[in-house]
């Protein structure tokens, strides 16, 4: 039986490890995306996720209270360590690929922050109203690209259509809540959130609808086990790179 | 100046750090942009609370060492800045003053928010240079995480305008 500290600081991780992951992945398209104004948006979108884990694996680290930091479980946790969706930790691919990981990431967050940010943690609801309109921010950007590429050229359509198809296997486990979220929730610490998935197939699928972009694979086969430690082979080597500095020399300083 | 140690009030606290400003923003201090939240002056520590802007804002870091500069300059030794979160910065918090000082700085003034950001694009945003709202949006992500890019129809000119949140 786990304590409700070491619940929240699992809670936490979970939360964190997505917006880092998440980060790093968006930093990849810095000087590359397909035009300036989206090379600046997808940067700041990165920002607006790094700075957020900072501030929950922030507060990780305090809960735990074993003299870890932001940046200690940022940069000496192995890949089995994360609780990060698989969702986040895939390649880039495409520009239409990103914007359809982006669009269903933003979507879940934007629905999960609204309600974190009732928690009764005045911290962890701090952290979540202020990530709570960024995200809105975000949603918007990748919203508009959804219809913009979907209902947009024949090229574009096929191109969002089939980073739809290959993304979908990863949907089912942003609601893999489990003992962590069960207890916080019993707890009152953080609101329920059995209603999620239903509220994220809505707004996702209108969008789609909205997008021209049919779900041929609903019923396909889904990952799970990321809240657990299980993942992809594209996460051990994301943090290689994201790591190679600080443990090379883990001593430096800007 | 000399080693004299003085206390200070909290007001006078406050004064000192009108001196620094966002380094993105150089024509508005930390204090009118609502960063500052708080200041404490005790028996001999000054505790400053502040609050980003924007969770992955860059400048914060820069931000926390001119505060200690401004500070130290004025003979103060025992500082602990403190970062909050709640409640979340808004754009709320700038004064018609503040907001003027954008305009003519060359950057559309935010509208207000009512404590809501909402999916829908705001529109209507006027061209701080000729006032006119025939403005369209460009990309909601500029230079900085707090200003999206827009261009105006009537003067031609491409401005920035700072993000209601």
């Amino acid at each position: 039986m786990k304590t409700e500290q070491e619940y929240l600081f699992e809670f936490l991780l979970r939360l964190g490890d997505d917006q880092l992951i998440l980060g790093h992945r968006l930093s990849e398209w810095c000087g590359h995306a397909p035009i300036l104004e989206e090379d600046i948006a997808l940067a700041n979108i990165s920002l607006d996720c790094i700075g957020q884990s900072s501030a929950l694996l922030k507060l990780a680290a305090e809960i735990e209270e074993k003299g870890r930091t932001e940046d200690t479980l940022a940069y000496f946790r192995e890949a089995t360590q994360f609780k990060n969706i698989q969702l986040v930790e895939q390649p880039n691919g495409d520009f239409a690929f990103t914007i359809a990981r982006q669009f269903l990431f933003d979507v879940y967050v934007y629905l999960l922050y609204e309600k974190i940010q009732h928690s009764t943690h005045p911290t962890l609801s701090g952290i979540a109203a202020k990530a709570f309109k960024e995200i809105t921010y975000h949603l918007r950007h990748s919203k508009e690209w959804m219809l913009r590429l979907g209902d947009g050229t024949e090229e574009s359509h096929k191109r969002l259509q089939n980073a739809v198809d290959e993304l979908w296997t990863f949907t089912d486990e942003l609601f893999a809540f489990d003992e962590v979220e069960n207890a916080l929730v019993s707890a009152k610490i953080i609101p329920p959130l059995i209603s999620l998935q239903q509220e994220w197939n809505e707004m996702v699928k209108k969008v789609l609808a909205e997008a021209t972009i049919k779900l041929f694979n609903e019923q396909c086969y889904k990952v799970k086990g990321s809240r657990k430690g299980k993942h992809s082979e594209h996460l051990g080597h994301l943090l290689a790179e994201m790591q190679i500095l600080a443990r090379s020399f883990p001593t430096a300083k800007w | 100046m000399n080693n004299h140690k003085k206390q200070y009030s909290n007001d006078e606290i406050l004064q000192f750090l009108t001196e620094v400003y966002d380094p993105e923003i150089p024509v508005l201090n930390i204090v009118e942009m609502g960063i500052v939240r708080n200041v404490e002056c005790k028996e001999n520590e000054v505790r400053v609370d502040i609050t980003p802007t924007y969770s992955g804002c860059p400048a914060m870091n820069m931000i926390q060492e001119e505060i200690f500069l401004i500070l130290q300059k004025n003979n103060i030794e025992n500082i602990k800045i403190n970062t909050i979160y709640s409640p979340a910065w808004t754009t709320d918090w700038l004064s018609e003053e503040t907001k003027k000082k954008l305009q003519e700085y060359g950057i559309a003034p935010p509208h207000q928010t009512n404590s809501n950001v909402t999916l829908i694009i705001p529109k209507n945003i006027e061209c701080p240079f000729c006032q006119s709202a025939k403005t369209e949006l460009r990309s909601e992500f500029g230079s900085t995480s707090c200003k999206s890019l827009y261009y105006c129809r009537e003067c031609q000119q491409p401005f920035e305008y700072f993000k209601e949140i």
